[in-house]
């Protein structure tokens, strides 16, 4: 280093109060988790350090490949269901006139109930005594009981999913979807385009932003799914809708098993990041290949 | 190919207290080269996405060639029509952009392909035909937009609606002069929308005036720029534009600061506005002969120097040639052949030569 460069490391206070909050609201809470994850501990506020050994254990029991493959399908359905849904719904509203702010209003309801309390709607709408789902199915003579038959419950948790968590989707690419200009639409026409070459060639490429948004969030959402399915069926039947949260929390609630339910949060954790990571690469690395070989236009 | 005829039209939005478009009585030949010319909000992208099925006017018929098309959409019509902003596929390539109206009509694959490799030869895109549009510099986005209608052989008429707004000042020259050159050997009936003199004139056989919604003066640019029929023609045709001075009329006489101008006819005298116009080029400025200039401005233009002044507190503009000097004591005389007298706007006699 030949020149000497004036340095000005106040700088760095100002970054401190971030710094500060980001350390009590992440970094601590993780490194707890970390903390116990390698240790044991037989009480009395006593820990031993036993490495990965809580890792292996997690990552070779069956019980969570079980509960780990659950929440994979769940969240697969999930998007299968709601991304496409979404789209057809949010292409299928008014761009202009009075119904644009009834249709708003409409899809922002479902988003404005707590979690909790969606779980209770949908507990109480399936039963099959005093439920109007659950009862109106029994009475037209179909065999519905979300308490007792696996698929049953499967399906009213994606029907209270889709139910709760379309409108995000919608909200989403109706955003992306009344910023194209009109003159898109009118450039179609003249060259004799169909609906389908119009969305295909217009709308998509052109709310596929957003629609990576809405991907990554309701994959993150599903895939960390608790309070619902919680409070309308707590994992049952059996272990059918035990999800992995639902599995941790039981393994660090339930059973206190805190050194394998805080390895088993570190992995979930990573599943999360690492799954995310690819949705993010493979939706976006259309846009690179072309800045990489383009060059660089508006 | 087709003519154009308009019958009775206007056209109204929704809402709006005003016509967009005053009725109108238009017949365009087929294969005429038209610019429409006006102020930015005259009406003339409303009277273009009219003949385009792109709007649907609230009065009136559109025709082609005789048959009423104003029932029909656009798809039906077979009009090709280009943005004043870009409009690209960005998903696709270049190639597939020029080919997607060819592909949409179900024309066969190898026909697409000569008539799109034809358009990128005449736009100079080959090198970039397999690159993505949306990768592509602004300029050679409104090619490939360009490029869509042109890629088209069958079409009624090309509209073009301000479309090199967002070109580089020395590339617009370059597609003017092609598209100029394609009109020539396609002969297609174009219809090319713009606000810029410069571009109407060189552009087009016959230049169509727009001003508030009606249409005040169809003609080549030579008549546009002689004969003006409106004072508004008279002031936006032209750099600077015609000088339009209030005066009065005593019967085949106009008078302007007390100097009589015969004029080809004897005027009625009923109309409640009467304006002599002389354009710029037709005023001669010298020391001592004719009406004293007052002179305020002066704006040195390159080839000549604009002299603005006053001539009895009414203000006018002429021209001196570069590097001539401007008298001590100048005074003005009007060419009086190029003087035109208007009564309420409209041209209604001209000066007497000689």
């Amino acid at each position: 280093m030949s020149i000497q460069k004036v340095q000005n490391n106040k700088a760095w206070f100002m970054v401190l109060p971030v710094l500060i909050l980001v350390a009590i609201s992440a970094i601590i809470p993780l490194m707890t988790v970390v903390n116990y994850s390698v240790q044991d501990t037989f009480g009395g506020n006593e820990f031993f350090w036993v490495g990965t050994e809580w890792f292996q254990e997690v990552l070779a029991s069956e019980r969570f490949h079980n509960a780990l493959l659950r929440t994979l399908v769940f969240s697969g359905l999930i998007l299968a269901i709601e991304i496409p849904l979404g789209i057809l719904i949010a292409l299928a509203m008014p761009k202009r006139g009075w119904g644009v702010s009834v249709c708003l209003v409409l899809m922002a309801l479902p988003l404005l109930i707590p979690w909790n309390v969606v779980g209770t709607i949908w507990q109480v709408f399936g039963r099959v005594d005093i439920g109007l789902l659950g009862h109106g199915l029994a009475s037209l003579g179909i065999d519905y009981n979300y308490t007792q038959n696996n698929l049953d419950a499967w399906l009213t948790l994606i029907l209270m999913d889709v139910w709760h968590w379309t409108s995000l989707v919608v909200l989403l690419c109706y955003s992306g979807l009344v910023s194209i200009p009109e003159v898109y639409y009118q450039a179609a026409r003249i060259d004799g385009a169909s609906r389908w070459a119009v969305f295909r060639f217009i709308q998509l490429p052109k709310i596929k932003r957003v629609l990576l948004i809405a991907v990554l969030l309701r994959f993150m959402d599903s895939f960390m799914i608790y309070t619902e399915p919680f409070v309308v069926t707590g994992g049952g039947p059996g272990n059918i809708t035990s999800f992995l949260s639902i599995d941790l929390v039981q393994m660090a609630v339930g059973q206190f098993d805190l050194g394998p339910a805080a390895a088993m949060s570190l992995i979930y954790f990573l599943i999360i990041l690492l799954i995310c990571w690819v949705f993010y690469t493979v939706m976006t690395s259309y846009d690179n290949d072309e800045q990489s070989s383009g060059g660089g236009a508006q | 190919m087709a003519s154009i005829q308009l019958q009775s039209l206007a056209h109204r939005y929704p809402s709006a207290p005003d016509y967009a478009l005053r009725s109108m009585q238009q017949t365009w030949s087929d294969g005429g080269a038209y610019a429409l010319l006006g102020p930015s909000g005259c009406g003339k992208t409303t009277l273009l996405n009219i003949i385009s099925g792109l709007l649907k006017p609230s009065e009136g018929r559109v025709l082609f060639d005789d048959i009423d098309v104003t029932d029909l959409t656009t798809e039906q019509r077979n009009i090709a029509q280009v943005f004043q902003f870009p409009v690209v596929y960005d998903t696709m390539t270049v190639a597939e952009n020029l080919a997607f109206p060819l592909h949409n009509r179900g024309i066969a694959k190898n026909e697409i392909e000569k008539r799109v490799a034809d358009v990128l030869q005449m736009l100079d895109l080959q090198d970039r035909a397999n690159d993505r549009a949306r990768s592509l510099t602004a300029d050679d986005k409104q090619k490939i937009s360009l490029g869509r209608g042109l890629v088209r052989t069958d079409v009624q008429a090309i509209l073009f609606d301000e479309p090199l707004t967002v070109i580089d000042p020395h590339l617009k020259w370059q597609l003017r002069t092609e598209l100029k050159k394609i009109h020539q050997r396609f002969q297609h009936t174009m219809i090319y929308v713009t606000h810029d003199q410069t571009e109407a004139l060189t552009f087009a056989d016959q230049v169509i005036v727009m001003y508030e919604g009606a249409v005040v003066q169809i003609g080549t640019p030579q008549q546009l720029f002689e004969t003006p029929e409106h004072t508004f023609v008279g002031r936006f045709i032209g750099s600077p534009g015609m000088n339009v001075l209030s005066c009065e009329v005593d019967a085949s006489d106009a008078i302007f600061a007390g100097k009589r101008f015969p004029l080809s006819k004897t005027v009625d005298a009923s109309a409640s506005r009467f304006e002599l116009g002389i354009r710029p080029e037709h005023i001669k400025l010298s020391a001592g002969d004719g009406m004293p200039l007052t002179v305020t401005a002066l704006e040195d233009v390159g080839r000549h120097v604009i002299v603005r002044g006053e001539i009895e507190g009414t203000e006018l503009s002429t021209l001196v040639k570069d590097g001539d000097t401007i008298p001590q004591n100048p005074h003005v005389s009007f060419d009086s052949a190029h003087v035109n007298l208007y009564a309420d706007d409209y041209r209604v006699a001209s000066g007497k030569g000689g």
